[in-house]
């Protein structure tokens, strides 16, 4: 794991969690002795042989590392510019990067002495991450999930419920992200003693943003070793999706010392960029507090949360991780976002071109490259975070892109027996 | 003297606990708001907590969310329940404590809100979601002068932390009885007592009491043993339950009169 991985010297967060100006411990105190307990018992574990070892193990022997990186030759050539370069989260255990953290934080909850897990998901990634590692580790679990999410996301519910998990729809707002980490908040606020809350995204109250990064630098880690090893130098620039941050941050972070790569974080553009449209936080967001951290959101004049929408139910979520709002104010993150029809095209342009059908959060990620690749040299290296598998989106992606209401209306005379 | 202070100075030579009612700013609308206010003061509530309401409480039970959802959904801003206080302020002196959530401030703009708050007659203020330590971290939450900072302390605060919070106390602490968000439980937890006592041990400051109390005879047994009661849920259940009738002041006023008798009769 030591090999060229050098430990970063970012200095962020600092002992109170905060990010220059951003993140901290926005909660009630009601949660404030057992994120203090969670930060000491982190920051034990965290130099602790044994556990990094117990991780270790099981991320090789259970979840699947390291992923490969994987050369996108025809899309490359099809782009005309750099190369581009694929690292295959997607091939993960569970199908994206959210298992890397919902392992990690499982072995902490032993550590905390919890029995109980609860989680919020937004695509039904990290449920079904947080999920399987409960059904491994005997814990019982509760997921939260917006009703609309539960409908967009229906093959993650049926798997999470598979796994032991009892999903519970979140019907309040608009029903999706948001509302889904309101009510596990909720949750954790009157249970706090018994139940430890996997937050699945670099986001929250500290030290949820520092643990959450640290249990996915190993995607950069990796990331940095394979392609200097495959093409002897490191890439010009770095791609990844941010919806809440993990899988970028967990990408961009072991990459920050080297000031010649270039890094952007895409968005999600939505219908286009105007209030209520989309899940762009750089483009018009301001700078707020909500679920626990100080970062930029989608608020109106009156600092109440706005809707958002985003084809993605991953990405569609107002505040932005804490840790990106710091790095793009420091310059060295840069941001764009992709729409959602961008992000269909992408869907469907890699996966005749490459054989892999990305998850649609993945996709706003693709779509940036597929923008700019032609404009760099063919000397170049783009390299790109395939941050999860489009399973769960293919009956979304086909009545978008094929029309219809359902995947069935794709068969041919299929007449449904339920209906 | 802030009205808060002078209150509670009162009660203590009184020899009573003080009557704490929670409602949520604008809900049903802004008139009614005032006029429930108005009849909570006549009903023999001491001080008046106002939820400023925001769209994501996450502290909150079902009964405070879809509260601040009417009142959000009549049309009530931050600016306006500030307005509605200055109207309450032409014919009352009731203590007023604003309850909320750290965006919409944050978002007004710390300093220019408490300036405003202060000149339109509150006198403290609740953040759930800030902290103590937070205060002094964060450039832009400085300058916060002319409102009580009101603490909170929960049953899973330790021992060691509860000094560190009641040093910088002011107006009243507001102990939460229970783990969890708000709203009306059936049992009070047995432990009121001893923490109350727990925390006074610490501070001159008086500590009140919130969370799951709904009934006259919860009310007394708190009232008994802490400086102030505070019930909120099942003031808001009242307001919800009569929020298309024009008399919802008067059905609430007639819901908390036997809660201030209770205490008062301690």
């Amino acid at each position: 794991m030591s090999i060229a991985a050098p430990a970063s010297s970012s200095t962020v967060p600092d002992a109170h969690g905060h990010f220059g100006q951003f993140g901290g411990m926005f909660v009630p105190e009601t949660l404030m002795t057992a994120l203090t307990e969670l930060d000491d018992q982190y920051a034990k574990a965290k130099v602790d042989p044994v556990f990094q070892a117990e991780l270790d193990h099981l991320l090789a022997e259970y979840v699947g590392r390291p992923t490969p990186l994987t050369f996108a030759e025809r899309w490359t050539e099809s782009c005309g510019g750099a190369k581009i370069f694929l690292k295959r989260e997607d091939l993960l255990h569970t199908g994206a990067h959210k298992i890397n953290n919902a392992l990690g934080q499982i072995l902490l909850a032993k550590r905390l002495g919890k029995n109980r897990i609860i989680a919020e998901t937004g695509a039904g990634q990290h449920g079904v991450a947080t999920a399987t590692v409960c059904a491994k580790f005997g814990f019982k679990c509760t997921v939260y999930m917006g009703a609309v999410d539960m409908e967009r996301q229906a093959l993650n519910v049926a798997r999470m419920r598979f796994l032991g998990a009892e999903v519970v729809p979140v019907t309040a707002g608009q029903a999706t992200l948001k509302e889904a980490v309101n009510e596990a908040m909720r949750d954790w606020v009157t249970t706090v003693e018994t139940t430890h809350y996997i937050l699945g995204s670099a986001l929250g109250s500290h030290p949820f943003p520092m643990m959450v990064r640290d249990f996915h630098r190993i995607i950069g880690i990796e990331a940095r070793r394979q392609i200097l090893e495959r093409e002897e130098k490191l890439p010009e620039l770095l791609v990844a999706c941010v919806g809440g941050g993990s899988n970028a941050i967990g990408l961009f972070h072991p990459f920050l010392d080297d000031k010649d790569v270039r890094m952007v974080g895409v968005e999600a553009g939505g219908r286009g960029i105007k209030l209520g449209d989309h899940a762009a936080r750089f483009q018009g967001g301001k700078l707020g507090v909500l679920q626990g951290t100080k970062t930029y959101l989608l608020a109106d004049d009156d600092g109440q949360i706005q809707l958002t929408h985003s084809v993605s139910a991953g990405l569609d979520y107002a505040a932005i991780g804490p840790e990106h709002a710091y790095y793009r104010d420091e310059g060295r993150i840069e941001y764009d976002f992709a729409t959602d029809d961008q992000a269909l095209a992408a869907f469907r342009r890699v996966s005749e071109l490459e054989g892999i059908i990305p998850a649609l959060e993945t996709a706003h990620g693709l779509a940036y490259v597929d923008r700019i690749a032609s404009t760099m040299g063919k000397d170049e290296i783009i390299l790109v975070n395939c941050s999860g598998r489009g399973d769960k989106d293919v009956g979304q992606a086909a009545t978008q892109i094929f029309g219809g209401s359902t995947i069935q209306d794709l068969v041919p005379g299929f007449h449904n027996p339920f209906s | 003297m802030n009205r808060i202070d002078s209150t509670f100075t009162r009660l203590q030579k009184e020899g009573r606990a003080a009557f704490i009612t929670y409602v949520s700013a604008g809900d049903p609308d802004m008139p009614r708001s005032l006029a429930i206010a108005k009849a909570l003061e006549d009903a023999g509530a001491d001080i008046i907590e106002f939820g400023v309401p925001f769209s994501d409480p996450l502290a909150d039970g079902i009964v405070n969310q879809m509260a601040a959802d009417r009142a959000l959904k009549a049309g009530a801003t931050t600016k306006g329940v500030l307005e509605m206080i200055r109207e309450l302020r032409k014919t009352s002196e009731i203590p007023v404590v604003l309850f909320t959530y750290l965006n919409p401030i944050y978002t007004y703009g710390f300093e220019q809100f408490h300036q405003d708050a202060a000149a339109a007659g509150v006198d403290g203020i609740l953040l759930l979601d800030l902290p103590p330590h937070e205060e002094p971290l964060n450039a832009e939450l400085a300058g916060a002068h002319g409102l009580k900072h009101i603490r909170l302390i929960a049953p899973t605060t330790p021992d060691e932390r509860i000094p560190e919070i009641t040093e910088q106390a002011e107006g009243f602490i507001y102990y939460v009885s229970r783990a969890g968000v708000t709203g009306a439980q059936t049992e009070l937890s047995s432990s009121i007592a001893e923490q109350v006592a727990k925390i006074k041990a610490t501070t001159e400051v008086p500590v009140a009491v919130g969370f799951g109390i709904s009934t006259p005879e919860q009310a007394a047994t708190v009232a008994a043993v802490a400086d102030g009661v505070v019930v909120g849920s099942a003031i808001v259940k009242t307001v919800e339950n009569n929020a298309t009738a024009e008399d919802v002041a008067e059905k609430v006023a007639a819901f908390a009169k036997p809660l201030a008798d209770a205490i008062k009769a301690i």
